[in-house]
């Protein structure tokens, strides 16, 4: 027989309480991270927005749409849809961002 | 008293041992993985999987610490399949040792189809040998499509029981779909890369105790091979019971690993 999960002890108020400060800070460093990049000088030849900021940004947007399992719904979003094996692997390492995502508003302009 | 199921410790230093068993760490398993560099022969495979099943035992014994192993080729090292067949050959020798608990970390890093056949070769070493396994699943942006590409692969293989092999790295877009096909799984807590000890302990409220256990994964890269103990004060600091907090850092492990036979918790210090 499957055991519930155990449910969370605290109060909204203690768990608000408890994370705020380390909360705050983490979006401030996020702030700071995008003015630092605006700030920064242009790449010779890169192209305008790099995907990671993109699919970053596409993230930013989940975490105020109110909807319940941001987490997962941002690793979806940063997730290779693929399903079928690559030839070959190009590196070993992986970027943290699929290179293929684009956010609503530019998909909504897509013909076909 | 905690078991830590995943960790490198032939990356890490003895001061990481004493830390650990002043933690309450009793036990730990050790998958093979890529050293950060690729080895240059199958020889140097064997020399590796010498150090895993007699050097560390002993380090580990000194702090009475019951060191556990499993061995593969990493998925980073598979993309030469005929180099890595050679290493393949190699691993039925060690698992005659009494450390040697089954064959891991194997999976997929890239998607890549050379790492989805040695995958293959794995899953299918494990089945002649009665092995259990220990999945390794991609990074980042690879983990998702990796994960489901790596249970259809053993579930094609059709031999595997999926109670006999763990899933690790889940997080919150995985954790889910490995437990409702019958796998265990486990959460791997890193600084940046992976889940958190809070992301863990909330993947806990949220998907249950059952089948699901937390991992260091310490080895040469930011890591914390103190993890474990800090989800465990994070989850006493939510007010969870103690019952609960040892299930995930000490019952799950010992039932998913006592399936081999070889798992222990009873070393006492050498030193």
């Amino acid at each position: 027989m499957p055991s519930s999960p155990p449910k969370l002890p605290l109060s909204r108020s203690a768990v608000v309480d408890r994370y705020f400060l380390e909360h705050r800070a983490k979006v401030l460093d996020l702030a700071a991270f995008l003015d630092r990049v605006d700030r920064a000088k242009p790449t010779d030849g890169g192209s305008a927005d790099d995907f990671r900021l993109v699919s970053l940004r596409g993230a930013i947007m989940l975490l105020l749409d109110g909807e319940p399992e941001r987490a997962k719904r941002i690793l979806d979003l940063m997730s290779d849809p693929s399903t079928e094996p690559i030839a070959a692997a190009p590196m070993k390492g992986a970027t943290g961002a699929w290179d293929g995502f684009k956010p609503a508003s530019a998909r909504d302009g897509e013909n076909g | 008293m905690y078991i830590d199921p995943h960790v490198h410790m032939v990356s890490r230093t003895t001061d990481d041992y004493q830390r650990m068993a002043l933690a309450g760490c009793v036990a730990i398993t050790e998958p093979a993985f890529w050293a950060g560099y690729d080895r240059s022969s199958p020889q140097g495979f064997h020399d590796y999987f010498s150090v895993l099943t007699d050097t560390e035992p002993k380090r580990a014994a000194q702090y009475g610490i019951a060191h556990h192993t499993w061995l593969c080729i990493n998925p980073k090292e598979a993309e030469d399949p005929v180099f890595a067949r050679e290493v393949l050959e190699i691993i039925p020798e060690f698992l005659k040792c009494e450390s040697v608990l089954g064959i891991g970390e194997i999976g997929l890093n890239k998607n890549s189809r050379n790492e989805l056949e040695i995958l293959e070769a794995h899953l299918q070493l494990a089945a002649d040998h009665d092995q259990m396994v220990l999945v390794h699943t991609p990074h980042l942006e690879d983990k998702r499509k990796g994960t489901r590409l790596i249970m259809d692969a053993i579930k094609n293989h059709g031999v595997l029981d999926p109670n006999r092999v763990l899933i690790d790295h889940v997080e919150e877009h995985t954790v889910r779909e490995v437990l409702d096909r019958g796998y265990w799984a486990g959460m791997t807590l890193y600084p940046d890369t992976k889940c958190t000890p809070q992301r863990a302990a909330d993947i806990f409220e949220m998907h249950g105790t059952d089948r699901l256990w937390i991992n260091s994964a310490g080895d040469w890269g930011p890591s914390d091979p103190l993890a474990v103990p800090k989800c465990r004060d994070e989850m006493r600091r939510r007010g969870h019971l103690e019952a609960t907090i040892r299930k995930v850092s000490f019952d799950n492990p010992l039932e998913f690993l006592s399936q081999t036979g070889r798992f222990r918790t009873d070393v006492q210090p050498t030193r």
